[in-house]
């Protein structure tokens, strides 16, 4: 009898078939670099998010938008932390930056990644904070007051032509930074999109499709964050806010969804000498990441919940756990994605003939431990950048009875 | 009044000299920038260039694994049997449906022998190797350019550079690059550059008892390579992919990838 797929599913899991390159049997790519584009994906997402309110005149998410800025920077601090931890030399990182290779698409990180951080990210907080600065530098005492004395950079001059001016930078900056934030997302799927030796990454997608997974794993993360944030303050969810942002979330999940779509049947069209290699890792190895967690519990699930969450006539306690668990599903989709790509493409041997497999360790720079550490890492962050620069809006806060 | 205008004229020097330093260091540096840049060598100079190929000849290999045993050899390849500069496959073609192909620990130690040979259409042995080719997919990505065509075109790692990221392992469409599991950069084929540099053959050149690797200089007319290219319909590994392999083979038929 022909084994069911799951059960190829499972034997997959076990062991390598067919034929590989001798130098194959070691991954080359791990768990730390599933988490690098899931990282930045977060970064990029919450930063259009927040641009909706300052661009384009989205008031109604007004609640979320200094707090998208922060989780942002938060999330852009911990970035690159997979990254060094996984070369071969750490020491020589910095290399990239003083004697890059200009043709190499990697060499190009260290200043898509500075630019953004200290000439988008940074600058438009600062802008954005430096009143709420001035005052705290003012109202404060002792050590915190010369923290945020320092954190002014001595411009403490907050007299409404001033206060102008800092709006009309912040606005200009977050212009700005719109395509940075697509070029820094955009970018991670060139690295992969432009490898010609993986038939599995080669597409000229692949930006594009990481750039509106991106937006939609921003969104979703920022409706946790939203609604952990207010729990955990006893305030009450701005039901308005949180409803833009469920739609902005179904709206961005079809036009991915729609994205990977044409991708596979493209693929599946086009038929080329590598379909038969690809459609064994599919239905083999990534049966569970991909049918089963990416398309189905991360994207179809999801989408269905936002429907009815933001279309149906439900009460808002049920709407909000509807959003918050598609929100969660839609994490762990997006972070299968990043799987299915990193992972995936590194599963099948580029003979074409044959699949290997992928064990993940627990301990060590690269194991499942350290990955773990890093997703939370982010959170702690941003919860001593919150200590520091509050984002709440006053006129939102409403004591919850 | 006086002492103030003395300290303040001091001042004054003193920031003009900063002025100057600063304004040195800057000009010293824009005249060195343009050396900061990793890019390819000696492509000016093509008086000194050599390109060296390799051919090889499916129908005399004969799968005894002396040459990548000799490489491992040669060039201190970690002996386990995942990291090879050089390897050997067995191409097993059935009558019907797709070969199938095996190459245990990459050749070195033989292969086993098959028992009862009905449905096999044929059988051949190919040896692999870096390609060295003329448009290097790894050369494209590395960041820093540790990995680098020579004025031979020869591709080279220069192991003080390379940070180990493994992008060009990644980039590489014929699996011929490694990460040294000792040295944490990345390892592969160099042609045997000691050797070839000194006008001697590559190891697994010189090891093969059936002369199925030939080697030396496609200018040169009287090189052996010339002659095997003119003797054989020469193919190249993945001619769709346009890296423009320089190791050639004759006899390698559309399955072998």
């Amino acid at each position: 009898m022909e084994p069911t797929i799951i059960q190829q599913a499972m034997m997959g899991f076990q062991s390598f078939s067919g034929y590989i390159y001798p130098n194959e049997y070691e991954l080359q790519w791990s768990l730390l670099i599933v988490l690098y584009p899931y990282l930045t994906g977060l970064v990029a997402g919450a930063f259009i998010l927040a641009s909706l309110e300052r661009v384009f005149r989205v008031t109604v998410i007004l609640p979320v938008y200094r707090l998208s800025l922060l989780t942002a920077l938060a999330f852009l601090i911990v970035a690159p932390m997979p990254l060094f931890a996984h070369l071969g030399h750490p020491e020589r990182a910095l290399e990239m930056l003083w004697t890059p290779h200009l043709q190499s698409a990697m060499a190009m990180f260290g200043f898509v990644y500075a630019w953004y951080l200290l000439v988008v990210l940074l600058l438009e907080i600062w802008f954005d904070f430096r009143k709420d600065i001035v005052m705290y530098s003012k109202n404060s005492r002792g050590l915190k007051k010369y923290f945020y004395l320092l954190l002014t950079l001595g411009s403490t001059d907050i007299s409404e032509e001033a206060l102008r001016f800092d709006n009309k930078m912040c606005k200009f900056i977050t212009v700005m930074g719109i395509p940075s934030a697509f070029l820094l997302h955009g970018y991670v799927g060139f690295i992969f999109g432009s490898i010609k030796a993986n038939p599995w990454w080669s597409s000229v997608l692949m930006p594009i499709v990481f750039l509106f997974s991106a937006i939609v794993s921003g969104i979703a993360l920022m409706i946790l964050i939203y609604m952990v944030t207010t729990l955990f303050r006893w305030k009450k969810i701005d039901m308005g806010c949180l409803n833009k942002l469920a739609e902005f979330l179904f709206y961005t999940m079809i036009v991915d969804f729609s994205l990977e779509l044409l991708d596979f049947i493209h693929r599946l069209y086009e038929s080329e000498e590598s379909i038969h290699i690809l459609s064994q890792l599919i239905t083999n190895r990534l049966f569970v990441s991909l049918i089963v967690t990416q398309i189905f519990l991360g994207s179809i699930v999801p989408i269905l919940g936002l429907i009815v969450g933001r279309f149906g006539k439900l009460p808002d306690e049920l709407r909000r756990i509807v959003y918050f668990l598609s929100a969660v599903l839609v994490q762990v989709g997006i972070f299968s994605i990043r799987w299915n790509v990193v992972i995936g493409g590194q599963l099948f041997s580029k003979s074409l003939r044959g699949l290997t497999v992928y064990k993940v360790q627990l301990l060590g720079l690269e194991g499942l431990l350290m990955t773990v550490f890093l997703l939370i890492l982010p959170l702690f962050i941003l919860y001593g950048i919150v200590k520091i620069l509050p984002p709440w809006t006053d006129s939102e806060l409403e004591v919850h009875k | 009044m006086k002492k103030e205008n003395k300290k303040h004229l001091g001042r004054r020097q003193f920031l003009k000299k900063c002025a100057k330093a600063v304004c040195t260091g800057l000009l010293l540096s824009f005249v060195e920038f343009k050396n900061v840049w990793a890019k390819q060598v000696g492509n000016g100079d093509k008086s000194a260039e050599r390109k060296y190929a390799m051919g090889i000849d499916i129908h005399k290999c004969i799968g005894c694994g002396r040459c990548a045993d000799a490489c491992k050899k040669e060039n201190k390849v970690p002996r386990e049997p995942h990291y090879f500069r050089t390897w050997i496959e067995r191409y097993i073609v059935p009558i019907k449906g797709e070969p199938v192909v095996d190459s245990p620990n990459g050749g070195i130690d033989g292969f086993p022998e098959l028992k009862g040979d009905k449905g096999i259409l044929k059988m051949f042995f190919v040896p692999k190797l870096c390609n060295h080719c003329a448009h290097p997919p790894c050369v494209q990505v590395c960041p820093v350019g540790a990995t680098f065509t020579s004025r031979d075109g020869v591709v080279l790692v220069d192991p003080k550079y390379c940070v180990g990221c493994r992008y060009c392992i990644q980039a590489c469409p014929y699996g011929a690059r490694y990460m040294h599991p000792e040295k944490h950069v990345a390892d592969k084929c160099t042609f045997c550059y000691h050797r070839i540099t000194k006008g001697l053959l590559p190891a697994c050149v010189e090891v093969c008892p059936t002369k199925a690797r030939i080697f030396g200089e496609v200018d040169n007319p009287t090189s052996p390579i010339r002659r095997f290219a003119r003797l054989h319909t020469i193919t190249v590994l993945k001619p769709s992919l346009n890296t423009e392999p320089m190791v050639l083979y004759a006899g390698a038929e559309g399955m072998v990838r």
